[in-house]
C-alpha cells in the first residue's frame, strides 16, 4: 500500500492559523448579550411606568376615584370611566371565555386535523392580526346600527369579545395540547369517559395556561381604545345598565389628551389604568396559585 | 391453545398500525389467578397486546385489528360491551410511573370517583378503599401520614406502587403490567414483585417483565413473542428448563434480545 500524502492544511499560509474562539469566551459573549438586551427591555418598561406614575399620581386622590368627570373631564374624577372599563371588560371576558375555551377543547381533544379545524385555526389566526379599529367599525355597523344596541356597554363588550376570542382560543389550545398524553391514557385506563378524562385528568393541568390567556385578554380589553370608542361611545355619565353608553378609561384619557382638555387628568387616568392592570394580574395569579397549584 | 377455563382467550388476533402488522395471528389463553408473563425483545408487539386487552389501543386512530379477545367468554369488542366498564375490570400499570398531578389520596380515589356506584360514597368509605388498595400495593406504611401530599413528591418506585394501588382501588379482575419495573431500583422492584405474588390469588395478572429474571421469579406461565408472533407458551419451569423452540432457548439464555 502506497503511503498517502497528508492532505494540505488549509489556511496555513506562512504559519497563519485562523483564531479559534474558545467556547468559554463565546459563553461569556452570549451571556453578556442576553443580559444587556433583557436589561434594556426592562429599563424601557420600567421607565414608562415610572414616568406615567410620576406624572399621574399627584392628581389622584379620593375624589378623583369617586367623582364623575365635570367640564368634559377638566375637573372632577373618573369614577364613571372606571365603571365603564370594568363593565365593558367583564362583558367581553364572560362572553368570550366559554366560546373561546370551548373551541379550544374542541380543537385539542375532540377532533383531528380536518377541514373544519383548519378553517377555525385560519380564521382565529387571521382575526388575531386585524387592527382593532376594524373590529370597532364592524361592531359599530353590526351591534350598534344593525342590531340597534346603540352605543352601549353591551355593544362594546360584544365587540371586544370578538376581538379577544382568537387570543383565548390560541393560548387555551396551546395549554391543553401541552398536557402530557399519559394523563389522558391514565384517565381512560381507569374507566373514565372522554369528558371525565378531560375534566379530571387534562383540564387541571391546562388551567394555568388557559388562565394566562384570559388574563392577557383582560389586559387587552382594559387597554383597548379604538374598538370601544366606536361601540360603547364616550358618555361621561355613570353607566346605569348594559344598554347605557359608557366611556372607558382608555377612551377617556385619549380624548383628554388629544383634545387638549387636561393633560394632568389624562396622566392620572393612565396611572389608574396601569395600577388596575397590575391589580388584575396580581389577583388572578393569587387565585390560580391558591386553587390550581394544590397537590403538585 | 385456549380452553374454556381461561380468563382471557385471544383468538386469531391480528393487529395493524396503518399498514404495518404488529401482531400476527395470535392464539393465547390466559388462565385465572395466575401470573402470566409475556416476554420478548422490543418490537415484539407485547405492549400492543396488553393495551388491546383493555382496548386502550382504541385511542390510536391508526390502529386496526382482526380476531377476537374473550374475557370470561365474551368478546370485549361486542357492541353491547361498555368500554369504560371493561377498563374498570381490566386495569393497566404503564412502563413509567404516571401519577396524576394531584394528591396521593386523590390519585387512588380517582378511579372509584368516576364510577357511579362508588361516586356517591362518603369520604370515609373512599378512605377505606384507598387504604386497602395502598396496603395491597405495599405503599400504605410509607404514605399513611401524608395522603394529601402531591403524588409527584414520591420517589419513582413509590409512584409506580401508587399506580398499582390506583388500579387496585377499582377492584379489577385482570391487572396488566407493561414493564412496570423498567425504571426502578432493585428494592422497589422486589416490593412490587412481592405484592404481585400476594395478589395473584384474587386477580389475573398479565405482566411484561422488564427482564427474563423477573419472568422467572414471578410468573406461573410464560409466553415468548418475537416480531409479533407467538413462539412458545407454557409453564414457567417448562419454558426455562426445556424450551421447545431454538429461538426461545436463545432468548432466555441471553444470546439475543
Amino acid at each position: 500500500m502506497k503511503p498517502t500524502k497528508p492532505p494540505p492544511r488549509r489556511f496555513n499560509f506562512r504559519g497563519f492559523k485562523p483564531r479559534e474562539i474558545k467556547p468559554q469566551t463565546v459563553e461569556k459573549i452570549v451571556k453578556g448579550f442576553v443580559w444587556s438586551v433583557a436589561l434594556m427591555v426592562i429599563a424601557v418598561l420600567i421607565s414608562i411606568v415610572v414616568f406615567i406614575l410620576y406624572k399621574g399620581l399627584p392628581v389622584i386622590n379620593w375624589g378623583f376615584l369617586t367623582e364623575i368627570p365635570r367640564k368634559m373631564g377638566r375637573e372632577g374624577g373618573i369614577s364613571s370611566a372606571i365603571a365603564g372599563t370594568l363593565l365593558v371588560t367583564a362583558v367581553a371576558v364572560f362572553i368570550a371565555m366559554p366560546f373561546g375555551i370551548g373551541t379550544a377543547f374542541y380543537l385539542a381533544e375532540y377532533t383531528r386535523g380536518n377541514t373544519v379545524t383548519r378553517v377555525i385555526r385560519f380564521s382565529a389566526e387571521s382575526l388575531a392580526g386585524i387592527p382593532s379599529i376594524v373590529y370597532g367599525l364592524f361592531g359599530f355597523i353590526f351591534f350598534v346600527m344593525y342590531l340597534n344596541l346603540g352605543w352601549s356597554v353591551l355593544s362594546g363588550g360584544l365587540t371586544l369579545a370578538i376581538m379577544i376570542l382568537p387570543t383565548i382560543i390560541r393560548t387555551s389550545e396551546e395549554a391543553i395540547r401541552s398536557v402530557p398524553n399519559t394523563y389522558r391514557e391514565v384517565g381512560f385506563s381507569l374507566g373514565g369517559t372522554k369528558w371525565q378524562t378531560i375534566r379530571g385528568a387534562v383540564a387541571p393541568s391546562a388551567v394555568r395556561g388557559i388562565a394566562n390567556g384570559v388574563i392577557l385578554s383582560v389586559g387587552r380589553s382594559v387597554a383597548e381604545t379604538a374598538a370601544v370608542v366606536l361601540t360603547a361611545g364616550s358618555a361621561l355619565r355613570m353607566p346605569a345598565s348594559l344598554s347605557s353608553p359608557a366611556r372607558t378609561m382608555a377612551v377617556h384619557f385619549y380624548i383628554l389628551a388629544t383634545e387638549g382638555i387636561s393633560m394632568e387628568n389624562a396622566y392620572g387616568t393612565a396611572a389608574i389604568l396601569i395600577i388596575l392592570i397590575f391589580f388584575i394580574n396580581i389577583v388572578a395569579n393569587t387565585l390560580i396559585n391558591r386553587f390550581v397549584a394544590k397537590g403538585r | 391453545m385456549t380452553t374454556s377455563s381461561d380468563k382471557i382467550a385471544i383468538k386469531d388476533f391480528n393487529f395493524y398500525f396503518n399498514e404495518k402488522q404488529v401482531i400476527h395471528n395470535l392464539n393465547l389463553g390466559i388462565p385465572p389467578n395466575k401470573i402470566f408473563a409475556v416476554i420478548g425483545p422490543a418490537n415484539s408487539g407485547i405492549t400492543t397486546l396488553l393495551r388491546s386487552l383493555n382496548r386502550l389501543c382504541d385511542l390510536s386512530h391508526e390502529a386496526r385489528q382482526e380476531g377476537e379477545i374473550l374475557l370470561d367468554g365474551r368478546n370485549i369488542r361486542a357492541p353491547d360491551v361498555s368500554v369504560t366498564e371493561l377498563r374498570r375490570r381490566v386495569g393497566i400499570v404503564f412502563d413509567v410511573p404516571t401519577p396524576l398531578p394531584m394528591s396521593i389520596f386523590d390519585n387512588v380515589a380517582y378511579g372509584p370517583r368516576l364510577n357511579r356506584k362508588t361516586r356517591g360514597k362518603n369520604k370515609s368509605a373512599l378512605s377505606g378503599i384507598a387504604e386497602e388498595a395502598l396496603r395491597q400495593a405495599a405503599l400504605w406504611d410509607e404514605v399513611k401520614d401524608r395522603l394529601n401530599a402531591p403524588a409527584m413528591s414520591l420517589s419513582g418506585g413509590q409512584q409506580q406502587r401508587l399506580c398499582l394501588a390506583r388500579v387496585l382501588a377499582l377492584k379489577p379482575e385482570v391487572i396488566l403490567l407493561d414493564r412496570p419495573c423498567s425504571g426502578l431500583d432493585p428494592i422497589s422492584t422486589a416490593k412490587i414483585e412481592d405484592s404481585l405474588i400476594e395478589l395473584k390469588n384474587r386477580f389475573t395478572i398479565v405482566i411484561s417483565p422488564h427482564n427474563i429474571q423477573q419472568a422467572g421469579r414471578v410468573s406461573d406461565r410464560i409466553a415468548f413473542m418475537l416480531m409479533g408472533r407467538l413462539i412458545e407458551e407454557g409453564a414457567n419451569a417448562d419454558v426455562f428448563s426445556n424450551p421447545k423452540d431454538q429461538r426461545t432457548s436463545d432468548y432466555i439464555t441471553g444470546r439475543f434480545g
